[in-house]
């Protein structure tokens, strides 16, 4: 009876398989919405610093080197890859990646620093966002009253379709 | 080669011993993941020991607590002397998201010297084998600190001057940026 129960319990062994995933040697894909390390494009960031004042464990730090440099500091250290900081990005320089095989022997590795050429404030002297080429028309003493500058002036395309809605409401007056 | 991946595989069998200073059990789940079939991590030598005498490798999880990072030093302090120790999540590796409050002193590597880091909140099964893998030297490591430089004037300045054309085509002379 004891060798009987002990070949089926081999058999059902045999029968079940092999369930090791060949992992190290093979790569594994991830789920489709994991979230894997952030990974910060530095073409698209305009230094708004939105990222490091919602960042919930403080990782995402922000410097200014000086009256136009913006440095973008990334540690993750203690990230937790809760993708607060892709979903504020309102340039969405930010994306989530799916690259979880993030170990390694030193934690500066994990590091992303981006240095951003920001413009400077005229009164407060810190770095802002830089300004477009209308405000740099602006900035360079342009005004919309020259004359002689008179084709800068944009000018709309748009019209109304319809007439001014004044009147359009009986109102009874006395 | 094969030689020297065997002996890499087979000659130090790792074992770990699984201390816990403070997490919240999430990346306590995800080690005895590992250790289930599906992520046999016996294949490469690891195997778990209940006492740091025995143990080669201390597997850390959670932040050095005011309360536990005596009793954490106290167990690094234990294993013999060839030992590695790994910081598994993003408590151990920074200190969490409470890093600042009054009971974290920090990450672990401010009571014992870490050598591997494996981030993640939990980190899957796959990082943890993955950091195994690197420790052991079956894969190389794919990280790399990044550094971007802006070293122009991302915006183009234009110039009334460099206007040329008149009413429908307007061409801007030196469209370069400055």
């Amino acid at each position: 009876m004891s060798v009987l129960s002990k070949c089926r319990e081999a058999l059902l062994c045999l029968r079940a398989g092999r369930v090791t995933l060949p992992y190290p040697a093979q790569p594994r894909p991830t789920p489709p919405r994991f979230r894997g390390r952030p990974i910060f494009n530095a073409a698209k960031c305009i230094g708004c610093a939105g990222c490091a004042n919602n960042c919930p464990a403080r990782e995402i730090l922000v410097v200014d080197l000086c009256q136009e440099i913006r440095v973008i500091q990334y540690l993750g250290r203690r990230c937790t890859f809760c993708g607060r900081c892709a979903e504020v990005c309102p340039e969405k320089a930010i994306t989530m990646s799916r690259d979880f095989e993030t170990a390694t022997p030193q934690i500066r590795d994990l590091r992303q620093r981006l240095d951003l050429f920001m413009s400077t404030c005229q009164r407060c002297g810190r770095c802002f966002q830089a300004p477009s080429p209308l405000e740099q028309l602006k900035l360079k003493g342009y005004r919309f009253d020259d004359v002689e500058h008179e084709r800068w002036i944009f000018r709309s395309k748009a019209f109304l379709d319809s007439d001014a809605t004044v009147d359009d409401i009986p109102i009874e007056l006395d | 080669m094969l030689k020297n991946l065997c002996q890499k595989m087979f000659g130090r069998s790792l074992w770990v011993y699984h201390a816990n200073s403070g997490g919240c059990n999430g990346c306590d789940i995800e080690v005895l993941n590992v250790l289930t079939p599906y992520y046999d991590a016996e294949r490469f030598g690891i195997r778990l020991v209940g006492s740091p005498r025995h143990a080669d490798v201390m597997l850390c999880q959670g932040p050095a607590l005011r309360a536990t990072s005596p009793a954490l030093r106290r167990a690094y302090d234990a294993m013999p002397a060839p030992k590695l120790v790994f910081a598994i999540g993003s408590c151990a590796c920074g200190g969490g998201i409470w890093y600042d409050t009054y009971a974290v002193l920090g990450p672990v590597e401010m009571v014992v010297p870490v050598n591997f880091y494996i981030p993640g909140c939990p980190p899957r099964p796959e990082a943890i084998l993955y950091g195994v893998a690197v420790a052991v030297g079956l894969v190389d490591r794919k990280v790399a600190p990044v550094q971007f430089k802006q070293v122009e004037f991302p915006i183009p300045q234009y110039h009334p001057a460099d206007l040329r054309g008149d009413g429908e085509l307007v061409v801007y002379e030196k469209a370069e940026r400055v």
